[in-house]
């Protein structure tokens, strides 16, 4: 994982930028994406998740920005003076709609019988873009799930390989008990040297990976879809917390 | 004696022994040629038998280009080629020396193939021993880095190669010395080197044999550059399937440091600089200059966002120049002859030469240097030979899996960066692959795409599952099962993978497709589940 470097410290320089034509001003070394969350602009991301490193992967915050012809990831591009984003038009929702369509397409998301049914940011994500169909043929691959571990669950059918997991395990946690294996559309996510999960020797049992997890990919056992609420706004106090102790 | 004067010393005394022998064989000793090493043991024992070890000499040499006709050997100072030679040819080869040449294995002498080159880079490739470095001190060779070094002061190296026009040879074309002075000008203590000899575009073997036949070469551009942005530490970042290059890197690296051109102190200043090898396990992916990063630093081969580029902010966080091999080989002779001497040739904005992968459909299939805005038309028909049995071209691909096809209609457009792009082809790293009318445009971008999703490295949605989709859609005309609709979906997806992927592997896999779609759009339609043509299955 490639954190992008840390924000420089020692400036507290404010910035002036619009974004969809609204004068906002944030700090220097913020990216687009931490402006627009302050001004309470949405722009819709899936491998971003405050408080873990960013990696531009899930390209759906992708905005435009004046004299550049270029789409630019919101989540790991730093603000300048006098910038003109934009991040709402018609072609960035065609964009991402389609990515999130290649992503229903990709593995078996049956939202009928899902445990994270109703509280999955892939899900919310679709009903926010407004995606009603899958334009491109579902891929239907055979996926394992992976159930040897005592109080969770890895449903492969499930993942949108966003990494989060990967990046909790190994940033916040230490253990780095996730990874990915093989490439392009056969990548899967995998724990130790390709281990079942119960049989893992550095996962430490504490469930980061299940909260941050945007879909039901990872699950606790023996939940009901109800129950299965992930906490995933306790991880930037966490990592506030850990900055704090270790100061 | 100054290191100066040793290496010069060693220099004349390698060319006087070179000059003693009345003839040189040279041998081509590429991995392409087969067989080269029996035929170099032939010629010796041939040699031997006659008793004329003193008057003949045969030496191995680097790949002389016209691989279609391999192995050749070259006779010096004669300058005569002989093509397609075998161990039995020995005996005839060595009694014709000094006399006619044989016929019958003789190259035509003013064969276009060689004639319509300019050879720069690959000046030295097959006229030297790859495996001696006196070989290549005697042909000038180090005289640039050594001159750098000691009497050159890295801004006067920067404003140079900056204005050279010399641009970077593995694929995006970006200009070296503006490069070269963001690195140098970053900030930081450690700056790193890093020559990218990763080369995975099927088809491609220019970096490969620029490795193999002159290693020297890359390793004194590598030094120059170091010295300029004040890097002390290099990489070499070199595919694992290229055992010849590697072998001879790593021969070039240990007599270069035994001559003091590499290590603590270079020519007696006080400028210390190392190469490490590193190898590559076979991912096209790790080419891309991020990825790569991350795989010497022992992670996952993913590309990383950019900005920050390695300029700023590379291998292990410091500033990092990142060069292509064949870039790193123009350096030595643009400090020796001068920036205006390299601006010279080729156009406006692409300037000097270069070297590409001549493949497929044509008769003289091999490694060609040409000059920047040489037309495609020439490269193909006159230095290619045409197509081979009475077959019509139809399209060149240029740039590798993820290049566009340029059909015959624009075949007059000169090779740059610039008009490349506005086809919508791109100059990639210089693979160049030949279709004749058997060829079937629609089998064949398949082919390229499930390249480059088996080649995609999974870390952005666009990439990962648009190339497969686009795969399947592809697929489904081949089978004659498309509809309107995929006709829609595949245009839709290319713009959605080309604008939105991360690297560059996604942002140029749809070409292919895209450019086909523009230029042979009629296949597609042809291929459409209400047939309006008899389906034949094309060659690649
Ligand atoms: C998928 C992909 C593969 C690449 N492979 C190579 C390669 O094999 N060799 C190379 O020199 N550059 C390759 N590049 C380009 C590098 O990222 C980079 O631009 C280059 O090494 C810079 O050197 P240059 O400025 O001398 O061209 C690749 C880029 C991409 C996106
Ligand atoms: S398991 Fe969940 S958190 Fe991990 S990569 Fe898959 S979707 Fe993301
Ligand atoms: S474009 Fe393809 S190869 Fe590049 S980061 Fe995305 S998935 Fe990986």
């Amino acid at each position: 994982m490639t954190p992008i470097p840390p924000h420089p410290p020692e400036t507290a320089q404010t910035l002036n930028l619009t974004i969809n034509g609204r004068q906002v001003s944030a700090q220097a070394g913020e990216t687009i994406l931490e402006a627009a969350r302050a001004n309470d602009i949405f722009i819709p991301t899936l491998c971003f998740l405050e408080g873990l490193s960013a990696q531009g992967s899930c390209r759906l915050c992708m905005v435009e920005i004046a004299g550049s012809a270029k789409l630019h990831p919101a989540c790991v591009t730093r603000i300048q003076e006098g910038m003109e984003v934009t991040t709402e038009t018609e072609r960035l929702r065609d964009y991402r709609r389609n990515i999130i369509e290649l992503l229903f397409s990709e593995r078996n998301h049956v939202c009928a019988v899902c445990v994270a049914s109703g509280h999955c940011e892939l899900q919310d994500l679709a009903s926010e873009l407004g995606v009603d169909h899958i334009s491109f043929p579902c891929r239907y691959p055979t996926l394992a799930v992976d159930a040897s571990h005592r109080r969770f669950v890895l449903d492969h059918n499930r993942c949108i390989l966003c990494t989060r997991c990967v990046r909790v395990c190994a940033e916040i946690e230490g253990a780095h008990t996730w990874d990915v294996k093989n490439r392009g559309i056969r990548s899967l996510i995998m724990a130790d040297f390709d281990a079942p999960w119960g049989d893992s020797e550095t996962c430490t049992g504490c469930g980061k990976c299940v909260h941050v997890c945007p879909t039901g990919a990872l699950f606790e056992k023996g939940l009901a879809v109800a129950e299965m609420r992930k906490q995933r706004p306790a991880l930037p106090t966490l990592v506030a917390n850990r900055a704090t102790e270790q100061r | 004696m100054t290191q100066r004067e040793a290496l010069q010393q060693q220099a004349e005394q390698r060319q006087q022994v070179l000059d003693a022998f009345s003839h040189h064989l040279l041998v081509c000793a590429g991995l392409g040629c087969l067989h080269n090493d029996e035929i170099i043991k032939a010629l010796r024992k041939e040699i031997a038998a006659q008793g004329l070890e003193q008057q003949i000499l045969v030496r191995k040499a680097g790949c002389m280009g016209l691989c279609a006709l391999g192995p050749l050997v070259l006779v010096l100072p004669d300058a005569v080629y002989y093509q397609t030679v075998t161990p039995q040819d020995a005996g005839e080869i060595v009694a014709a020396l000094g006399k006619e040449p044989v016929q019958r294995l003789l190259l035509p002498a003013d064969l276009p193939f060689f004639s319509k080159q300019q050879k720069k880079v690959l000046a030295l490739s097959g006229r030297i021993d790859p495996e001696n470095i006196d070989d290549y001190l005697a042909a000038g060779g180090y005289a640039s880095a050594v001159n750098a070094i000691t009497a050159m002061s890295p801004p006067e190296i920067l404003r140079i190669v900056g204005e050279s026009g010399l641009r970077g040879r593995g694929g995006a074309g970006y200009p070296t010395g503006l490069k070269w002075a963001t690195v140098a000008q970053a900030a930081g203590e450690r700056k790193y080197l890093i020559c990218n000899a990763d080369e995975g575009d099927p088809g491609a073997f220019m970096d490969r044999s620029v490795l193999e036949s002159t290693p020297h070469a890359v390793l004194e551009g590598m030094l120059i550059a170091a010295y300029a942005v004040g890097a002390h530490t290099g990489f070499i970042y070199v595919r694992a399937e290229y055992p010849l290059a590697v072998k001879r890197l790593q021969l070039a690296i240990r007599e270069a440091e035994r001559n003091r051109l590499l290590g603590q102190g270079v020519c007696g200043t006080s400028f210390d600089f190392t190469v490490q090898l590193r190898l590559g396990a076979g991912a096209f992916v790790c080419g891309e200059e991020t990825a790569l990063i991350e795989s010497i630093e022992g992670r996952r081969g993913t590309p990383r966002p950019k900005p920050p580029y390695p300029a700023e902010n590379g291998l292990w966080g410091s500033p990092t120049l990142i060069n292509n091999v064949e870039t790193y080989a123009n350096i030595p002779l643009i400090i020796a002859r001068g920036a205006a001497w390299f601006a010279a040739q080729g156009t406006e904005q692409s300037k000097g030469t270069k070297v590409f992968a001549l493949t497929g459909r044509i008769k003289h299939a091999g490694l060609v240097e040409v000059p920047m805005g040489m037309t495609l038309r020439e490269i193909v028909f006159e230095i290619g030979g045409g197509i081979p049995d009475g077959h019509a071209f139809k399209a060149v691909q240029t740039g590798g899996p993820s290049g566009g096809c340029i059909p015959a209609e624009h075949l007059d457009a000169p090779i740059s960066y610039e008009s490349l792009s506005a086809l919508g082809s791109i100059m990639g790293s210089g693979g160049m692959i030949v279709m004749d009318d058997t060829s079937n445009m629609v089998d064949i971008v398949k082919y390229f795409m499930e390249f480059c999703m088996e080649e995609s490295c999974g870390k952005c949605v666009p990439c990962r599952v648009g190339t497969a989709q686009i795969h399947s859609l592809l697929q489904k005309f081949c089978d004659r099962q498309a509809s309107a609709d995929d006709l829609a979906a595949l245009e839709t997806l290319c713009d959605l993978v080309k604008t939105t992927s991360l690297c560059g592997l996604g942002q140029s896999a749809p070409n292919p497709v895209l450019s086909t779609l523009k230029y042979f759009r009629q296949e597609y339609l042809d291929r459409m589940a209400d047939p309006s043509g008899p389906h034949q299955e094309g060659q690649l």
